[in-house]
């Protein structure tokens, strides 16, 4: 172990050591574990369930009373994804790409016919799987972020069972990069509805609908899907680019 | 109790690793082991004990049954995508330090090259 090396391990224990002195104290000002709730708990609950008919409130309160803070989250993951196809696609040169990728279609053809046959079987069942989790985010636990991540893998899939969408004559990754931009495009146009429709972003101005039914829950259900189009796209996107990497180290 | 014990540990450990990493990969998941310290926190502070706190799904709960703190559950769905994407955006960066500098331990790439 280099001098360098050591000086900075004593340097960390002597601020973990003093870390962790400063946490057991912050332990010893918990509440007890019998204490009532604090009432934003019970208020954000009952805000939800009787005046915004969701019954996931965990949903309601992010797609709801924090929604300008999911914008805030879903700006985070766009410009994650953009940066991530920044900085991986400015110094490979598109050409070079295309041929590994096209190396790479070649080779995948070689995949076991088992493992590419798994892969097909399973991209119908799970995409409907993942639709459910998005639509169903208002009732049950599920939404748009666990559902698009599902979504994302099935893209994944389908990759690895050969069923491109490239064969179909369209880029897989424009159609990814459109999908991303509507998606967070979308949610800043349903806060805008809210402006010019009810005086305040982000308010729910939709019909409300019968508690506990699938069309339920004004623009918690619609935030749900549009973020749900977004995590899938800017997830695959995210995929996409470092695969491609990948791709080009291994050729 | 046992949650905030088990939050203190993973922070800990994390930085423990982050420290010593040899290797950037290493280091990112590292960062991410620590950041899992803040999920087991915050879903600490919203527990109830004794079973007093149902889920807060009320699909088929009566109205008014206790439940535990959503606020933080939200707050925890809020961490994870954050954590994914600042994953996603430093193993990109990873990636450009391998081809740029040739090397993927932070210690070799101590000073400044211009």
């Amino acid at each position: 172990m280099s001098r360098l090396a050591r000086t900075r391990l004593v340097a960390v224990t002597v601020l973990l050591a003093g870390l962790g002195g400063l946490l057991v104290a912050a332990l010893a000002e918990q509440p007890a574990p019998d204490a009532p709730p604090p009432p934003s708990a019970k208020l954000s609950t009952s805000v939800v369930v009787h005046e915004r008919h969701a019954t996931n409130v965990v949903a309601g309160v992010t797609f709801d009373l924090r929604s300008l803070d999911t914008l805030g989250e879903e700006l985070i993951l766009f410009a994650a994804a953009g940066g991530v196809s920044l900085l991986l696609r400015g110094q490979r040169k598109e050409q070079e790409a295309a041929q590994a990728r096209e190396r790479a279609d070649a080779r995948r053809q070689e995949l076991p016919a088992a493992v590419r046959a798994t892969a097909a079987i399973l991209v119908g069942p799970l995409l409907v799987f993942g639709a459910y989790i998005v639509s169903h985010g208002q009732l049950t636990p599920g939404g748009g972020f666990q559902g698009g991540v599902i979504i994302a893998a099935v893209l994944l899939l389908a990759y690895a069972g050969g069923q491109m969408l490239a064969a179909g004559g369209l880029d897989p990754t424009k159609l990814l990069e459109a999908l991303h931009a509507l998606g967070a495009a979308a949610f800043a146009l349903v806060g805008l509805a809210g402006l010019i429709f009810g005086g305040v972003a982000l308010v729910n101005v939709v019909a409300l609908g019968v508690s506990g039914q699938l069309l339920s829950t004004g623009t918690i259900l619609i935030l749900e899907v549009v973020v749900g189009i977004e995590v899938a796209a800017a997830i695959a996107l995210i995929f996409s680019e470092l695969l491609d990497q990948a791709l080009l180290r291994g050729s | 109790m046992l949650a905030y014990v088990v939050a203190v540990w993973l922070l800990v450990v994390g930085i423990v690793g982050i420290v010593t990493s040899r290797h950037l990969v290493h280091l990112v998941l590292c960062i991410t082991v620590t950041q899992s310290s803040t999920y087991v926190l915050l879903l600490a502070v919203g527990f109830r004990e004794n079973g007093t706190g149902r889920a807060p799904i009320f699909a088929d709960l009566p109205p008014g049954t206790p439940v535990v703190d959503p606020i933080v559950q939200a707050l925890t769905l809020t961490d994870v995508v954050v954590e994914a994407t600042v994953t996603a955006l430093l193993l990109a960066l990873t990636v450009q330090v391998a081809k740029r500098f040739g090397t993927v331990d932070p210690d070799e790439l101590g000073a400044l090259r211009g």
